[in-house]
């Protein structure tokens, strides 16, 4: 929490938050600041708790127990108030497929209670924006998936947000759409808009996030910058050796950990590769070699979030 | 968290009584979305216009005048009345409630459950009461277009006796709202349409064709007169016949009235409650 003690009101406050589904708990006393022009993400696999902890930021899901409170007002009391002010673009499209692309953006800018001309005005500003002013008058249905995700995010702004949240905006697109709808998002935090998003990619957390959290079955288990958490928890290269194993040859696991004994300062054996953690990978292969190992294919690369929480909680975040 | 909901929409229904106008739980925030339910009308308002005319006139012409040759010879049935003038009132009344039972059920779901777009207004100003409010609002506003409709084909074929008949408009309205709360507060507890199939299959076909709208509930099995007193169809069919054939007994037509707002009003409480319970956790 180094960086809220400056003397900005932080954006959101959250103390021991907590969200339980009766028996079930969700969220787990969890502790963040978000501050005003940051990109704060939240990076874990599927049911870590992170769309639990968005819609309570969004106060559309009570909090169970524990502190929260957004632009500085407690979602209990101030609801609409808060939702004024934040733009939301949810895991699920959510758009109205009786109405136009342009008519979806119109009526969401009317329920935050804009006269048609200003609701209008900034409709077609949005489409502009997302470059979809083309498809204006055209139905939501055939939109492409990228398309679609690019409605939500105008949907989105059409109040003028400070903060925005968004849940997993990148989920199942190609990875054009995924490049363009982060350079839009990139262009909204150039403006000041501070950012809020979940995501079990880790590219996308080290493009789009200044801080992140990774939460791991309703709890915090790091936090930091992505190059902090990166530096702190795991090594500068990973070396990925990948081996046949023949048709009913037994699991030789034991013998190859004897081989890789020594190799670097951590090993993990996956499934499918073996990852070894090295500040050299190229160094680490040749040894490899060295010992005799054969692998079926090597490939040396810069470690990644994604090491970090295979590190953190032994599994990788998609499975 | 429960007694603060109904605390807050008691809170709204005094407010609205207390200003004379019980409408006042309408908040602007619910105008919204049935602004949003206009927009769509708007790209479909000819079809619900040719379908709101052409269906009361084949109702009349088949069962009013076709059914009616047989009917009318038995005269002192109906108390002498004409069969076309005996379910006119009646059909402008079921069909308000058949459309008010259908726009609460499938439409409602796919805005919660496939569509999801209620969850979309929830991240606006806008409330969960809100929702329903203005969603209901939509459907009697449906209900009156339809009505009105059906109205001008009964002035047309000259199938009411009394000026009255345009009270059953409300009437017909009133008995909408009394379908479309409830149907609302079930529709938000279940997660598919298999539950309407055995709805409409079990409740509201069988209320049609036995809520006196065909022909006199003491026609019934004396054991199921009771069960037609308590559905609201049979009031809402009731009150308005009595207004179309100009035969109004005061009392009679308040009790009717009063049962109508009583389950409409009932339903409201529940159908705020199953929305929250839904949409708010």
């Amino acid at each position: 929490m180094s960086d809220t003690s400056s003397s900005s009101e932080p954006l959101i406050h959250a103390r021991g938050l907590t969200k339980s589904f009766g028996a079930f708990t969700a969220v787990d006393g969890i502790d963040f600041d978000v501050a005003p022009g940051e990109a704060f993400g939240f990076l874990g696999p599927n049911g870590a708790g992170k769309t639990s902890t968005m819609r309570m930021i969004g106060t559309v899901s009570p909090v169970s127990t524990g502190e929260l409170t957004v632009f500085g007002l407690d979602p209990a009391h101030h609801g609409a108030r808060i939702r004024a002010r934040l733009g939301v673009v949810p895991q699920a499209d959510t758009l109205d497929s009786e109405l136009s692309v342009l008519e979806n953006l119109l009526i969401y800018g009317r329920y935050f209670d804009l006269s048609w001309a200003e609701s209008r005005r900034r409709a077609n500003e949005l489409l502009e924006f997302v470059q979809l002013t083309e498809r204006a008058n055209d139905k939501v249905e055939p939109l492409s998936g990228g398309m679609k995700r690019r409605l939500v995010i105008a949907r989105s702004l059409i109040n003028e947000p400070s903060l925005l949240l968004l849940d997993e905006p990148t989920t199942g697109l190609d990875p054009q759409a995924r490049h363009l709808l982060w350079d839009r998002l990139y262009r909204l935090k150039q403006r000041g808009v501070t950012l809020c998003l979940t995501t079990h990619y880790m590219d996308e957390a080290e493009q789009l996030c200044d801080r992140l959290v990774v939460m791991d079955r309703a709890k915090i288990v790091a936090q930091g910058s992505p190059r902090e958490l990166i530096d702190h928890y795991v090594t500068r290269e990973v070396l990925e050796l990948r081996f046949h194993r023949p048709e009913g040859e037994t699991d030789d696991s034991a013998v190859l950990g004897e081989k890789l004994e020594g190799l670097a300062e951590r090993i993990e054996q996956l499934p499918d590769r073996v990852l070894v953690y090295t500040s050299d990978g190229e160094a680490a292969a040749a040894t490899a070699y060295e010992r005799g190992l054969r692998p079926a294919s090597v490939l040396v690369r810069r470690s990644s979030l994604e090491d970090v929480f295979l590190r953190l909680t032994g599994r990788s975040l998609v499975e | 968290m429960m007694s603060l909901a109904r605390r807050s929409l008691a809170r709204r229904i005094v407010i609205g009584l207390r200003l004379g106008r019980p409408g006042a739980i309408a908040t602007r925030r619910s105008l919204r979305v049935l602004e949003h339910d206009l927009l769509v009308f708007r790209r479909g308002w000819y079809s619900y216009l040719l379908s709101g005319l052409s269906q009361p006139f084949l109702y009349l012409l088949a069962m009013g005048i076709g059914l009616g040759l047989y009917v009318n010879r038995n005269a002192s049935a109906l108390g002498g009345v004409p069969y076309l003038d005996y379910i006119a009132p009646a059909l402008l009344v079921t069909q308000a409630m058949m459309a008010a039972a259908f726009e609460s059920a499938w439409p409602i779901m796919g805005k919660i459950h496939w569509e999801k777009t209620y969850y979309a207004a929830l991240n606006t100003p806008l409330t969960a009461l809100d929702l329903l409010v203005g969603d209901l609002m939509w459907i009697a506003f449906r209900a009156t277009l339809l009505s009105v409709l059906f109205l001008a084909v009964i002035v047309v074929l000259g199938a009411a006796a009394s000026p009255l008949v345009v009270l059953a408009v409300p009437i017909a309205v009133l008995t909408a709202m009394a379908f479309a709360a409830p149907i609302m507060a079930f529709t938000a507890t279940q997660t598919g349409d298999s539950g309407f199939n055995a709805l409409f299959r079990f409740g509201i076909t069988p209320l049609f064709l036995f809520s006196g709208t065909f022909f006199p509930i003491e026609k019934l099995p004396l054991f199921l007169q009771p069960v037609a007193w308590l559905t609201p169809l049979y009031h809402g069919v009731a009150a308005a016949r009595s207004l179309a054939l100009g035969q109004v007994e005061p009392l009679g037509l308040a009790v009717h009235v009063a049962v109508l707002i009583a389950v409409a009003t009932a339903g409201l409480a529940a159908a705020r409650i199953s929305f929250r319970r839904r949409l708010e956790v």
